[in-house]
């Protein structure tokens, strides 16, 4: 049983611009950082903690810390997390039980990278030893699983189509997507092979950027009288550590504890969810998190996706803003600030009386895995 | 362009000599678990009692990829080149190609050792049993 004492809020939610920017990382995760205390009618006096994931395309050393004292703020805790996509959620994790156990009070949460720009040689790298078959990039790992699944539950390149369909749709109208053009059927299946069997129209985008959320207990927030507050409902985590060429399936994940612990947590189920924001890295991986999350049985989610029933209007909209796919390549915080945006009822494609919004996070080859579950 | 060399540690040697002898090993616990690449301790129960075992050159392709791009100049010339994913029949999952034309690979298909030297190393790729 997971429970806390307090009830706790996502307070604000403040981006920059997407795209190629050509900006340092902590320049953008201040500017972040101003944004969501902005929006949540605060003063950075008040912020005790603060919590950065460290930025994929440029580790620096004591890279929390040098975050901390560009916003001028000395926080009873602080520092950077790497953990892949899914440290997003679970840094907001962290922040929330440091709360409820009287550590801080009120927590930045903040990200922000420039690969774009920059280097992205990241998403090139060997994996290991084994770069002398040829054995490179982020993306190969995809595929290697997308594979599989293909194989053990005749998942269709249309399956995989109706996600990129999807976010790329969502994103299409959204002022602030990197990639605002929508795409069809037709156009997904001609999108060139990158690294058989993914297509380029499957994988995420590069993206400069940075995001930030301030989360406090709920009752913190109305004495400070932050205006739209957000509940959390409930989150959970799972690990499945094995790289890709070690675990022993490559069909199913620790996506599924994180999301049974988030569920219990809030008391919700699957059917209660309206609207949710999957972790779109690549199309495989919301397929895959579909199932994982009980949506529908192992191996159906190409039926679940179908007839878009994942699109707005559809039975379960997801990535109203775009995801990785169309609004920002950005491991996982869009994904969180949209389903504030949900929540509060402000979303510019809103899922009409939405009062559940799921979130997914998940980083490396589907390593680790975080569940977000907010309320109206 | 040459192609990436592995990085050959006190750990990987004996793994690296024994192709170059035309033989694929393993590491094998006293508690029984086997695998590969390369380690000090054994993953399961933590020992470092792990010895080399040869495997017999038998398997199954787990799944496998085709590169249309290369992320490594060193590939450009071979696109398009795939990257395998193997489990021998004693139990370890490893990285490796396979020899045969793309469009014959099928998943679950059992496989068979080929050591080929390739930029300087010998490296265990497989072929369709």
């Amino acid at each position: 049983m997971t429970s806390m004492r307090e009830r706790y809020v996502i307070a604000g939610i403040g981006h920059t611009a997407y795209g190629k920017l050509g900006r340092d990382t902590i320049s953008l995760n201040v500017e972040a950082c101003r944004n969501a205390l902005a929006d949540a009618g605060i003063p950075k006096s008040v912020v005790d903690a603060v919590f950065v994931k460290v930025p994929t395309s440029a580790h620096q050393f004591m890279y929390g810390q040098k975050v901390a004292e560009a916003l001028g703020i000395m926080p009873r805790m602080g520092g950077a997390w790497d953990q892949g996509g899914a440290a997003n959620i679970t840094l907001m994790t962290m922040a929330i039980s440091a709360i409820e156990a009287g550590q801080c009070d009120v927590a930045l949460i903040c990200y922000a990278d420039n690969p774009r720009s920059g280097n992205r040689a990241v998403y090139a790298r060997p994996r290991g030893d084994d770069a002398a078959y040829g054995w490179l990039s982020t993306a190969a790992g995809y595929a290697m699983i997308q594979r599989r699944h293909m194989h053990e539950y005749g998942t269709t390149a249309e399956a995989l189509g109706a996600v990129a369909i999807a976010s790329r749709k969502h994103g299409a109208g959204n002022p602030h997507a990197q990639l605002r053009k929508p795409l069809d059927m037709a156009q997904y299946l001609a999108s060139p092979l990158l690294v058989d069997p993914l297509r380029r129209d499957d994988c995420a985008l590069v993206s400069d950027g940075g995001a930030a959320i301030v989360v406090m207990r709920d009752r913190r927030a109305r004495e400070l009288g932050v205006r739209e507050a957000v509940p959390v409902l409930g989150f959970g985590h799972g690990q499945t550590s094995w790289d890709v060429q070690l675990r022993p399936t490559l069909t199913r994940t620790e996506a599924a504890r994180a999301a049974q612990t988030a569920f219990s947590m809030a008391g919700v189920k699957p059917s209660g969810v309206d609207v949710a924001q999957l972790y779109d890295c690549f199309t495989i991986t919301v397929l895959m998190t579909l199932e994982d999350y009980g949506f529908c049985r192992k191996g159906e989610s190409g039926a679940f996706v179908a007839d878009g029933a994942i699109e707005i209007g559809g039975t379960l909209p997801i990535n109203t803003s775009g995801g990785l796919l169309s609004e920002t390549g950005m491991p996982g915080m869009q994904l969180i600030m949209e389903g504030v945006r949900q929540m509060r009822g402000t979303a510019r494609l809103q899922v009409p009386g939405a009062k559940v919004c799921l979130v997914s996070n998940q980083g490396g080859t589907m390593h680790t895995h975080a569940t977000l579950l907010l309320g109206s | 362009m040459t192609m990436p060399a592995p990085d050959i540690t006190e750990i990987n040697r004996p793994y690296w000599d024994a192709l170059e002898q035309g033989r694929l090993m393993f590491q094998r616990c006293q508690c029984g678990n086997a695998w590969l690449p390369a380690r000090r301790e054994c993953p399961r129960c933590l020992s470092d009692k792990v010895r080399w075992e040869q495997a017999g050159g038998r398997g199954t392709l787990v799944s496998w990829v085709v590169y249309h791009i290369a992320y490594n100049d060193a590939f450009k010339d071979r696109l398009p080149y795939n990257v395998a994913v193997v489990e021998l029949d004693e139990g370890p999952r490893l990285i490796t190609n396979m020899v045969d034309a793309h469009e014959a690979l099928a998943c679950d298909a059992p496989v068979r050792l080929v050591i080929e030297r390739d930029g300087g190393v010998a490296l265990a790729r497989f072929a369709l049993a």
